[in-house]
């Protein structure tokens, strides 16, 4: 505590940068660095470009420019805690951190500062209770519903009966790839399955002696909840092992251009799950080129377009807005505030006829929010890749998680949390 | 000019030993001290609480309670991350345990706790030394980490195996959860720094300190002058493994609020708070603050600088930071081997003589 300490403190003064306050703020906590950046950049990318989108053909929403300040968390939970609270002055309206880890911390923090916290398909599965999350939404779909929906698409391929069949879950130990443990052993009773659970520690590089497990065990199917480099090195020792790439599932996370790409023609014919559309065929994408990217303001290389991760933060981006403009059209005045954001998420209803206008047709299943549902409809479709073709295509139809095994879950999760917290349950 | 020794005079033994036995540092000190207990608190807000003070001081805990171990005992430690686990999964059990007790008295317990950990993994310390307790040390922190992982016990059955920090007063005053306020955080971690630096200091240069150092300097020089080396490198794993429990207690309690154990307290902690001891400076009570200091301040002024104030893109900036925090590193280490404490010592002597040197 002597001069040096106080010659950095003092010098750490630099402030950030602060919008103008009439502007509607939300932060990209982002990851370009680290081990999850390759995973972190197409996402963060899409994000920002879909705002800059709308900024520049629209010129905002309701009239509002939107900013979009850029903060680099690298996956890392204590520099997400710095990301928050550096942002959180500026007017933040919807935080959307694209990492498990960081959610749990931010949950409390969100509920005393009262900003939006949106994690489309990852974070607090239980947040889908919005009886007890106030101000947390994860729709369209959660872990337990990605669980769920493999589950139920290899009951599709067997006939209804998964009976005495050997389902491996390789799973990324932390919080993220322990979350659909829970809702799998479930689903193992009522199904008649067994599962064996198959750690791989962060970030992922060595998984030898899994496989060589899984080589072993010779599991029927495998379903993986990995993130960044996991994923390539899984489906790499797969394709090693010479397991059958159709009956491996990867989450919607295990399931993009650069989990496969690496293994070229071997990874050919592995499934992932998704809660949109992927490809650059969508109408929107005419729009962000000409807006955009031939305007030299987006902040992603033109080869990203139409990427699975590209279109998630595109979507993520384009909820965060469809709730701000419901925010308005609620309050009445284009500069809400975050709790009137917060009604916009609780109170949005997008339909397939808004997604088609705004561009994105068939790309998502439609979500009705209420008070109590802030988890949406829990669908999902499988994805196949093509490595011929370098492209993913439907295998499925959107199938829809079973809640009755989901729902009671999140509401026993939820209720521990709310004893846990002292929160008296909404809604009522 | 400053640091006048002239007129100074001593006229007891305990005046000639204390801390800050010229009077400029001494007041000095106290003045940091007042800024730190008087000013800081009441301009306080969340963003210097959770992203400047609140960590620094927390580092600057596990930092004084590595520095005892390998600064001042001699023996080299890679499980620190393992132990602050070990600190913070005892504090959450004891928390969720016996909400009625005062989170304080938790912290404490939890650093006993860790004491009590962190004496097992000594014992080898007994037969081994240098590099080959190093690994043995590191293999407490990966034993730890697997076994914080492996058994649900430890973070109550949750279906993330994450735990998170309940909410907790002391008198009154929420200082664990999401309400705290960040003088509150930040006060709470002060306290908890001021008695750990106090008792550090006076613990080293007393009987037990001296017992460490000469087991430092030379084991078996020290054995035959009579230092029992079983309770010297023994009650310095204890000490330092306390220190280092509270440090991980009040980094998840206070700090994060909520933990997933090979994230927080990671192979990458145990390396970080080992450079802050070693950029800081081996044996010093001061150098523990100030490696602290540089590792943890140094990053945020970094991306404060480049991003807030340049407008450089996030990715650049990040990449940036490392190299300059790295090249600091390397200049400094080859300015001066001994850290910060040192070229602060060279400091002092120099400006005892200024303005005139000889």
């Amino acid at each position: 505590m002597k001069t040096t300490f106080a010659a950095l403190a003092a010098a750490a003064i630099a402030a950030t940068s602060t919008p103008a306050f009439a502007d509607l703020v939300v932060p990209n906590l982002s990851y370009r660095t680290g081990p999850y950046a390759a995973n972190g950049i197409p996402y963060a990318d899409g994000f920002n470009d879909y705002f800059t989108l709308l900024n520049e053909r629209d010129g905002g929403i309701g009239g509002e420019k939107i900013v979009v300040p850029e903060c680099e968390t690298a996956y890392n939970t204590e520099k997400g805690v710095e990301c928050y609270e550096s942002t959180k002055g500026q007017g933040a309206l919807a935080y959307n951190p694209l990492s498990t880890g960081i959610t749990y911390q931010l949950i409390p923090k969100v509920t005393a500062d009262k900003h939006v916290l949106y994690t489309p398909g990852y974070g607090r599965t239980s947040a889908a209770n919005g009886k007890v999350f106030e101000w947390v939404f994860n729709y369209p779909a959660n872990y337990w519903d990605g669980a769920s929906v493999a589950i139920k698409y290899l009951l599709d391929q067997n006939g209804g009966d998964l009976n005495g069949k050997k389902v491996a879950l390789v799973f990324h130990n932390s919080a993220y790839g322990k979350e659909p443990i829970r809702t799998l052993e479930e689903l193992s009773k009522k199904h008649g399955f067994t599962l064996s659970t198959i750690p791989v520690d962060s970030p992922g590089q060595e998984q030898k002696s899994q496989w060589l497990q899984i080589r072993r065990d010779k599991p029927d199917y495998v379903i993986m909840y990995g993130w960044g480099v996991m994923n390539q090195v899984a489906i790499q020792e797969a394709v090693n092992i010479k397991f059958p790439m159709e009956n491996f599932i990867g989450i919607w996370w295990s399931g993009s251009e650069n989990d496969v790409g690496p293994a070229g023609a071997g990874a050919n014919g592995y499934k992932s799950i998704s809660f949109h559309g992927v490809g650059a065929e969508y109408p929107v994408y005419q729009d962000l080129k000409k807006y955009v990217f031939d305007a030299g303001k987006s902040t992603g290389a033109a080869d990203e377009l139409g990427s699975v991760l590209y279109s998630r933060g595109m979507y993520a981006a384009m909820i965060i807005s469809e709730a701000i403009r419901e925010a308005q059209a609620r309050a009445g005045h284009a500069a809400v505030t975050p709790e009137e954001v917060r009604e916009g998420f609780e109170n949005l209803n997008l339909t397939e006829a808004r997604l088609t206008e705004l561009g994105l047709p068939n790309f998502a299943q439609p979500i009705a929010a209420s008070c109590a549902d802030h988890g949406g409809p829990g669908s999902a479709m499988i994805l196949q890749w093509d490595a011929g073709a370098k492209t993913w295509g439907a295998v499925s139809d959107w199938i829809t998680a079973d809640a009755d095994v989901v729902d009671p879950l999140i509401a026993e999760d939820s209720a521990a949390f709310a004893k846990e917290s002292g929160i008296t349950e909404r809604c009522n | 000019m400053f640091y006048r020794e002239a007129g100074d005079f001593k006229t007891s033994y305990r005046e000639d030993n204390q801390t800050f036995p010229i009077k400029f540092d001494r007041l000095r000190f106290y003045a940091v001290l007042a800024v730190a207990y008087g000013v800081i608190p009441l301009l306080i807000n969340d963003y210097w609480a959770n992203a400047v003070f609140v960590p620094f001081l927390i580092y600057a805990i596990a930092a004084i309670g590595l520095n005892i171990l390998v600064g001042y005992a001699g023996q080299v430690s890679l499980g620190t991350g393992g132990f602050m686990a070990v600190g913070a999964y005892a504090v959450y059990k004891l928390m969720t345990a016996f909400p009625e007790v005062s989170v304080f008295i938790h912290v404490l317990i939890a650093g006993g706790i860790t004491a009590a950990v962190g004496v097992l993994f000594g014992l080898p310390s007994l037969r081994i030394k240098g590099f080959y307790l190093a690994v043995a040390t590191l293999a407490a922190q990966f034993f730890l980490v697997w076994l914080f992982n492996k058994v649900p016990w430890f973070y109550n059955y949750s279906a993330s195996g994450q735990i998170n920090a309940p909410d907790r007063t002391i008198f009154g005053v929420f200082v664990t959860g999401a309400q705290t306020s960040a003088m509150a955080k930040y006060m709470f971690c002060l306290v908890m720094l001021t008695i750990v630096a106090v008792v550090a200091r006076n613990l080293t240069r007393g009987t037990v300190g001296r017992k460490w150092m000469a087991i430092r300097d030379m084991d078996i020089a020290a054995e035959i002058i009579g230092v029992n080396p079983l309770s010297a490198k023994i009650t310095a794993f204890a000490v330092s493994s306390f220190f280092i429990g509270i440090a991980g207690a009040l980094f998840f309690a206070v700090y994060l609020g909520a933990a997933e154990v090979g994230e927080a307290f990671g192979i990458q902690k145990s390396f970080l708070i080992l450079f802050m001891v070693i950029i800081g400076g081996l044996g010093s009570i001061f150098g523990s603050f100030a490696g602290a200091a540089f590792l943890v301040l140094l990053p945020v002024l970094l991306k404060n600088l480049l991003v807030g104030t340049l407008g450089w893109p996030t990715d650049l900036a990040a990449h940036i930071e490392l190299m300059i925090v790295g090249a600091l590193i390397v200049i400094f280490l080859i300015a001066e081997p001994h850290g910060l404490a040192q070229l602060w010592r060279v400091a002092k002597e120099k400006l005892r003589l200024w303005p005139f040197p000889h």
